[in-house]
């Protein structure tokens, strides 16, 4: 084997490609159980982005609107899901499998005449002189601007939930809803629209898998991303932050595996492609010791009695 | 008086599907004015303030203010309009801090910063402590509700609802509590006082009205009123006060020699160092505010909590380590407070609730096969002797009134011809008439030779029927003194004074 064959940058560079995905479907769910509501259709509405996504991009010739509709797509598959629990009352332990089978039937259904197809690329931003400082140019400032996006979006997710009324009120309604009620804030309108954004996030997080990462259409692409991001939302104790770091941390497994595999290390494929699942959880385990942090209505059915 | 009443309610009728819970209700309230709204549970005390609120809307008639019509659609409009509420529950929001609760209940909350200010303002002129940056779950109930307060006072209300504000407090505290009151009154803010406590009613009140089934049976001056006609009121028939016979408490039922032990949930309170006798015959009676062990020790009495060997001895064997069926066996039964889920499984039928507990003391099952008939027979035996008012045995607990169920509750394991009673909260939520059959029932089971163990938050209830009284506080029990004498003062004093009123006295 030869690890002199794995470039440290590139290797840094395609972790953050890695991670975006990610990002996207775990700040949006964070979002929606932030609210107290517990969406286990993070993968059905990935893949639905991912198809919804490439078509468009397909279709129109613009990455961009491909994103849009990747948004959109995720968006309406999700108000599906907010019919079901927050109208009809449903479970919303099944109504999320169910959106999951769903979603992944219906991407498959879509995505039948776009098989083998290359879709357009989005180009990178262009920061001109940055892009060319040793090491941290080719990092930082050769992505597109989707990736920066993600980012942002963490940042933006961890200021308005901190700092503004609005974060408060959603935070309450996720800590009680009883409560939320009697002080007459409306508990079934800021869940569907906390439901909706994941649905947007989780659909452009898939669409980046298709568009970006990949990038091609196949059956099921998204491959037990939207189960990880779940996962991470909880591990990360509901901080958007150590949301964001154990999402890098995934993204770096994943791209160690890959590149310890075409560097030819003597273990089993098999153990490397589980690694990043593995390794993720562990140490997202050990960091969330503080388990008072989930929202005290998390995944409880609000009916209100008046 | 010829001033305009603040608050004026014509014919307010409410009606839910089966069941009218108001029946053309009128009140009237000055500024300033301390109103009572008195009514046993059901009575419709609560839809009338949840109208008022704007989070109920009444099916047909007016409410005025200050002589204009007022129908608030939502709660943000009563607010604007000068209305506030203090809830008996559901109103806060235990991850967040003060102010962040604070601020959720204001209409244009200022910056976190100004608002802190404000809140240190306000709880310094009417002498409620209160630290703004605390995290609400680890307040004492009276520290909670001093938020509450703080957050309709930050409106400079006119009008101030409040819910049974006195169940979860301290006698010392209730104090704090109505001087707060007083001196917003003086200042002319009106205040709309739900409670059936009905001696709190009589020094505090200026005005009552009382409800029965969803209509108005009465008014009166409080202070000029005893309690006992205002209970008669509002139950509509005479009050039957328990009564018992005198008697010589026989042997050591249960004894506890140093019981401590950690609470199994993570925000419960550990049990230190208890140490107390309970004879034949003898009612002790537990005092203290929620959450200072009641939950635990009744885990520990009952089996679902093992302690160390030697600290629970039952006539004389330790059983510490035995679980709840071999202590039911025994003959020690329990009722815990919490009716569904935990006293009772509430999907489940009542012949079914009633096996459970019942199985081994009544022989209703045989060779690990159910005897159904014989099931049935104790349920039905149960709902007749406690006057449960429920279609029959096969209906679902979840399907019957609290009060109802609490007589169920209690009624089962009163039937089971106990040696040692445990209960806790026997009445809660329960109405006065069912209350005092309770009450009535546990005192004449002690009668006959059980030993009791009442665990409650009802002061007046612990005095009525305990023969001796303690108080936990913390997860200690106080030594245990005579129920006979104690006086008001020195029962709050052994549940602790008021929580967190350090500060006041500097």
């Amino acid at each position: 084997m030869d690890l002199s064959a794995i470039n440290p940058v590139l290797f840094i560079a395609g972790f953050l490609v890695a991670a975006t995905p990610l990002i996207f479907a775990a700040i949006g769910e964070l979002v929606v159980e932030k609210s107290g509501t517990l969406n286990l259709g993070v993968e059905g509405m990935m893949i639905t982005g991912a198809i919804c996504g490439f078509a468009i991009a397909v279709e129109t010739g613009s990455p961009l609107l491909g994103f849009v509709a990747a948004a959109v797509g995720g968006a309406l598959l999700s108000l599906l899901f907010a019919f079901l629990t927050q109208i009809t009352l449903a479970n919303q332990v099944a109504s999320g499998l169910a959106l999951t089978l769903f979603g992944l039937g219906l991407s498959s259904l879509l995505g039948q005449s776009y098989v083998g197809i290359k879709p357009p690329r989005l180009g990178d931003i262009n920061f001109g002189p940055l892009a060319d400082i040793p090491v941290i140019g080719p990092i930082l400032f050769t992505h597109d601007i989707i990736l920066y996006l993600g980012f942002l979006l963490v940042a933006a997710v961890w200021a308005v939930l901190k700092f503004t009324r609005a974060g408060l009120v959603l935070r309450a309604v996720g800590e009680s809803h009883d409560a939320a009620h009697a002080l007459g804030y409306k508990v079934v309108r800021i869940r569907t629209l906390a439901i909706m954004f994941g649905g947007a996030c989780a659909g452009v997080g898939g669409a980046y898998i298709s568009l970006i990462r990949v990038p091609q259409w196949t059956e099921g692409m998204t491959a037990g991303v939207g189960w990880i991001a779940l996962a991470l939302v909880v591990f990360a104790s509901w901080k958007p932050w150590r949301l964001l770091l154990g999402a890098y941390l995934f993204g770096g497994i994943t791209q160690l595996q890959l590149n310890l595999q075409g560097a030819g290390v003597a273990i089993p494929v098999e153990y490397l492609a589980m690694s990043p699942y593995v390794i993720t959880i562990v140490v997202l385990v050990i960091l969330s010791r503080d388990k008072s942090a989930a929202p005290a209505s998390l995944g409880r059915t609000f009916h209100a009695s008046t | 008086m010829t001033q305009t009443p603040l608050l004026h309610l014509a014919g307010l009728t409410k009606a839910y599907p089966g069941v009218v819970a108001n029946d053309d209700v009128s009140l009237t309230i000055a500024p300033g004015e301390v109103h009572a709204l008195l009514g046993e549970n059901g009575a419709g005390k609560s839809t009338l303030v949840k109208m008022i609120y704007g989070l109920v809307k009444p099916d047909a008639g007016t409410m005025e203010m200050n002589g204009a019509a007022f129908a608030p659609p939502e709660p943000r409009a009563a607010r604007a309009a000068g209305v506030g509420m203090v809830f008996q529950h559901f109103s806060l929001f235990d991850a967040l801090s003060v102010a962040e609760n604070i601020a959720l209940g204001m209409e244009d909350a200022p910056k976190m910063s100004a608002l802190s200010r404000q809140i240190r303002e306000v709880s310094e002129t009417y002498g409620l402590p209160l630290s703004p940056d605390r995290v609400v779950g680890d307040l004492s109930a009276g520290e909670r509700q001093r938020v509450e307060i703080i957050r309709c006072l930050l409106q400079e209300p006119k009008l101030l609802i409040m819910d049974e504000p006195t169940s979860v407090l301290t006698p010392q505290e209730v104090e704090i509590l109505f001087k707060t009151l007083r001196k917003l009154s003086a200042e002319g803010t009106a205040i709309l006082y739900i409670s059936h406590k009905l001696e709190e009613i009589r020094s505090l009140c200026d005005a009552a009205t009382i409800l029965r089934l969803g209509k108005v049976v009465g008014h009166c001056t409080p202070s000029e009123t005893s309690a006992r006609d205002m209970a008669e009121m509002m139950v509509g028939s005479a009050l039957k006060t328990p009564t018992r016979a005198g008697k010589t408490p026989g042997d050591v039922v249960l004894a506890l020699e140093g019981l401590s032990a950690a609470s199994p949930s993570a925000f419960g309170m550990p049990l230190r160092d208890i140490t107390v006798e309970v004879r034949r015959g003898e009612v002790l009676g537990i005092g203290g505010v929620a959450g200072n062990g009641q939950d635990e020790l009744l885990a520990a009495l009952s089996g679902e909590m093992r302690t160390r060997p030697g600290s629970v001895r039952f006539q004389g064997r330790d059983v510490s380590l035995l679980g709840p069926n071999p202590r039911r066996a025994m003959g020690i039964l329990s009722a815990p407070e919490e009716r569904l889920g935990h006293a009772a499984v509430p999907d489940m039928s009542l012949t079914e609730n009633a096996l459970l507990t019942g199985a081994a003391r009544e022989g209703l099952d045989r060779g690990g096969m159910l005897n159904w008939s014989a099931a049935r027979k104790f349920a039905e035996r149960i709902i007749e002797t406690f006057d449960v008012r429920t279609p029959g045995p096969a209906n679902a607990a979840r399907s019957l009134s609290g009060g109802n169920l609490q007589k169920f509750v209690i009624g089962r394991e009163v039937l089971q011809r106990p040696e040692l009673l445990v209960v806790n909260q026997p009445t809660w939520g329960v109405d006065a008439s069912a209350a005092a059959a309770i009450r009535q029932a546990l005192l004449d089971l002690a009668e006959n030779g059980t030993a009791i163990v009442v665990i409650s938050q009802d002061l007046d209830e612990l005095m009525e029927i305990s023969d001796r009284f303690a108080a936990l506080n913390e997860g200690r029990l106080s030594p245990p003194r005579p129920a006979q004498g104690l006086t008001v003062e020195e029962i709050g004093l052994m549940m602790g004074g008021a929580h967190g009123m350090e500060v006041a006295h500097v």
